[in-house]
């Protein structure tokens, strides 16, 4: 089967790579081996500011509404953090004191939704805090198994009942300016957000609980679905195994479902995502990336790979695929020809140029996109 | 030493990392509140049944064994083969008449056969249903399959010596569904295999692959049949044939579930089971052959991908060639299961919740528009034909139709 690019793995980093050629109207498939660091979304687009207009923009074709506004973004731990560009289901506020009283509502048997914390940063910055439960008996299944408390199994009641909780929201609702909920609303659809937020006499801020970020999905969704409906192809569930590689030239992959039936493509591009997703790997005694064999810098000493504080920023999160300046995969010291890499899967090895996180991976994926786009590759 | 049985487990449920995500995609937990969804049904409870089966649940029977759980899985965490072989080992209820006679596809098929006039027009008739929904728990609002009154196997029997005159011969294995309900699928593959040259032969006497026998609890059955078709595929792949199916569960449950679930092994055979469409899509690709179609064929198609043809990863092929056909509007619908699942929604107690969650792919489908919608399933067409006022062909028979 042949196709103008190849992209392996189809988290934002791949979506956002292969939205753009489609819309240049290229051939593009996605194989994706199951969901991607999407699903553990906070609702913000790190270091993505260079480039908010024109992912903003993407966005919105395929569905998925962003905020483009500098500002600070509550987080599920109760810390602050500095925005600039957000999912719609995020409140984006202009400083640390963001209402003189907020209510703070969670949901009877919750846990993921942390409203101690969030009370505890929000008293410290001048806002007085109550926080309240709502108890649904649309609920009460999810809780004969405390383990299926979780945030999408939440959100998938709230697709039908939310107006239910609205109405105990507003009974609770004292003279708070502010009433702050968990990101538990729209998990297919997110013009509940607004109803929500239009039918309640405050404020309305939604605040993320523990993983699955229910934003996340949802924008994975719309954003798979964009692909297909712009004509990709999109394999779901499905590995890439191989690639038949002659002097720097990839002329193919196979894939574990589709063995024989080979995918030929001009171009490839790597986005199979970093130790999580298994775009890199470890082992004791070396850092690898599994599936061409890539060029990756690392410590000869493993002692050299982390920081024995927990908390410190770890060196082998910064391990990743070298590059070109273009951003061709090195393989035996030698850029490949055909073969590009975008997304976690760099690491952190051009932060310098294209910051890390979900900003490294739109950033990389626009430039690789541009690259092959403008034919100089 | 039970210490061994407490810890392994056929099936990867220790790589579960606990995400959800799963139950995200599960299309019966937002409508069947009394179904835990797949995290909780798969590798939580297994860690659970391999201490006490005491802790087996039985709102297991409510997993379509859809297998969506597998596709999305970040860890490649085999969810919903660890609920199936759940209730394979612990669940010892013997199965209720009604789930008997839905399970046994071909046997029912057999019996009906010869009476498909009279078979047919009761199944139709609202007394019989009311009474099979009263005494069986069919649901009235049910069609039931039609019977056809010639099974397919004859009808090509009859054709072997001119099939035979092809140069290049493939065996089909034909499904229940092709021989006793619908041959003009099986007609209308082997016409698209004559057109590329190929002739089709019987295999020497196939069983029902077994899936809705599992689905009921009759695994030992199925079991059975997994190893008579084994042995009489192996018969046609060591003469050199490659065996192509239409019917994308029973590839599913031939190439996987015999060794996953019913722990038959099919090394011999599994690369040689293929899906028509794939072997023409790929027999086309490569030039070895091609098909002529109608200069003035028109047809705005909407293709839903069956569950097991999105687990096989192979709706690829099958919506390539459609697309292949000049004079096509081609629309992929989203990927979302239609609630059907073989025997599962013609049961009363599922078929609020077989009808809910098809729901967004009916309105879907009802918004395209399109002349018909196209799908590889054949209990996806009774489903989406009784749920939509659309025609639902099979890929194959459109080409067939389409061929010049
Ligand atoms: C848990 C988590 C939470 C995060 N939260 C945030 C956040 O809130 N904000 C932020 O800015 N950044 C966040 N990040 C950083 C994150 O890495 C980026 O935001 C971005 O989503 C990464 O996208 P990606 O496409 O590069 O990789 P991924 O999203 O990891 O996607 C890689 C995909 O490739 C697939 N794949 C791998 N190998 C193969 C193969 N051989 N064949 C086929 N497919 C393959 C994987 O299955 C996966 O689907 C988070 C990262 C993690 C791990
Ligand atoms: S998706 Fe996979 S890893 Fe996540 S909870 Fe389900 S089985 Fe576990
Ligand atoms: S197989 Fe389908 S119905 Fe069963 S748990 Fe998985 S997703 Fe749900």
């Amino acid at each position: 089967m042949r196709f103008d690019t190849v992209i392996i793995g189809g988290g934002l980093a791949g979506l956002t790579a292969g939205i753009s050629l489609q819309e240049a109207g290229q051939k593009v498939a996605i194989v994706s081996a199951g969901q991607n660091a999407m699903h553990f979304f906070s609702g913000n687009f790190e270091d993505a500011g260079p480039v908010r207009e024109r992912i903003s923009a993407l966005f919105a074709a395929a569905g998925v509404r962003t905020n483009a506004l500098d500002g600070v973004q509550l987080m599920p731990m109760g810390k602050f953090q500095p925005v600039s560009l957000t999912l719609e289901d995020v409140t984006v506020f202009p400083e640390e004191h963001i209402a003189e009283k907020a209510l703070i509502v969670n949901f009877t048997g919750f846990h993921d939704f942390y409203c101690t914390f969030l009370a505890e940063t929000l008293e410290k910055a001048g806002t007085a805090c109550r926080i309240r439960f709502v108890r649904l008996p649309e609920m009460e299944h999810l809780r004969t198994s405390p383990s299926e408390m979780r945030s999408v199994n939440i959100a998938r009641v709230m697709d039908e009942y939310w107006e239910k909780a609205v109405a105990d929201i507003r009974i609770l609702l004292g003279d708070e300016d502010l009433i702050i909920l968990p990101q538990v609303f729209g998990l297919k659809d997110a013009s509940v957000l607004d109803k929500i937020r239009t039918s309640l006499p405050a404020r309305v801020a939604f605040v993320g609980t523990m993983p699955p970020s229910v934003p996340g999905i949802r924008t994975q969704m719309l954003l798979k679905r964009r692909f297909e409906v712009l004509g990709g192809t999109f394999l779901m569930g499905d590995e890439v195994t191989s690639a038949a590689l002659h002097e720097g030239v990839v002329s193919s992959i196979t894939t574990r479902n589709l063995d024989t039936a080979r995918l030929f493509a001009d171009h490839f591009i790597l986005a199979s995502g970093g130790y999580f997703s298994k775009g890199l790997a470890a082992t004791p005694t070396q850092v690898f990336e599994p599936l061409f064999g890539l060029d990756i810098d690392y410590p000869e000493e493993r002692k050299d790979w982390y920081d024995a504080d927990f908390f410190a920023e770890q060196p082998f999160m910064d391990f990743g695929v070298k590059t070109d300046a273009s951003l061709h995969a090195v393989k035996d010291g030698e850029p490949m020809k055909n073969l590009f890499c975008i997304g976690s899967v760099l690491g952190g090895t051009r932060k310098e140029d294209y910051g890390t996180a979900a900003g490294l991976a739109i950033r990389t994926a626009f430039a690789v996109v541009d690259t092959i786009k403008g034919g100089n590759v | 030493m039970k210490l061994q049985e407490y810890t392994a487990s056929a099936h990867n449920f220790e790589e579960c990392m606990k995400c959800t995500i799963c139950t995200a995609y599960c299309p019966v937990v937002p409508v069947n509140p009394r179904y835990p969804g797949p995290k909780q049904a798969g590798p939580d409870g297994e860690r659970l049944r391999l201490k006490d089966p005491y802790f087996f649940n039985q709102a297991l029977k409510y997993c379509l064994n859809c297998k969506r759980c597998e596709v999305v899985c970040p860890s490649g965490v085999k969810v919903a083969d660890i609920i199936q072989s759940a209730r394979i080992k612990y669940d010892h209820a013997q199965p209720r008449l009604r789930d008997v006679v839905l399970a046994n596809t071909d046997f029912m098929g057999k019996l009906a056969r010869p009476f498909a006039p009279i078979v047919n027009g009761t199944t139709a008739l609202g007394v019989t249903k009311a009474v099979l929904d009263a005494t069986f728990a069919i649901d009235k609002h049910r069609t039931f399959p039609k019977y056809s009154g010639r099974s397919f196997e004859r009808w090509l029997k009859r054709r072997a010596k001119e099939q035979a005159k092809f140069d290049k011969q493939v065996a089909y294995y034909h499904g229940c569904y092709v021989n006793y309900n619908y041959p003009q699928l099986g007609k209308d593959f082997v016409k698209v295999m004559n057109a590329l040259g190929i002739g089709v032969q019987l295999l020497d006497k196939e069983k029902c692959c077994g899936v809705a026998l599992i689905a009921n609890g009759m695994s030992k059955k199925a079991a059975k049949n997994a190893k008579h078709n084994v042995d009489v595929l192996q018969k046609a792949v060591d003469a050199g044939l490659k065996v192509l199916t239409t019917s994308s569960t029973c590839t599913m449950t031939i190439r996987e579930e015999y060794p996953g679930l019913l722990q038959v092994d099919n090394s011999g055979i599994k690369d040689s089971v293929l899906l028509a469409t794939r072997y023409i899509y790929q027999l086309i690709e490569s030039g070895q052959a091609q098909l002529k179609f109608k200069e003035n064929y028109r047809a705005r198609i909407a293709y839903h991908i069956p569950c097991h043809l999105e687990k096989l990863g192979w709706g690829i092929f099958s919506t390539e060639l459609l697309k292949m056909i000049p004079g096509v509007e081609f629309t992929l619908l989203d990927s979302n299961c239609c609630g059907i699942s073989g025997t599962y929604g013609f049961k009363k107690e599922n078929y609020e919740s077989s009808q809910a969650i098809g729901k967004p792919l009916f309105d879907q489908i009802k918004s395209v528009n399109p002349d018909f919608v196209a799908c590889d399933c054949e209990t996806c067409k009774w489903q989406l034909e009784m749920s939509t006022d659309y025609p639902v062909k099979h890929p194959v028979s459109i080409l067939a139709e389409a061929l010049a």
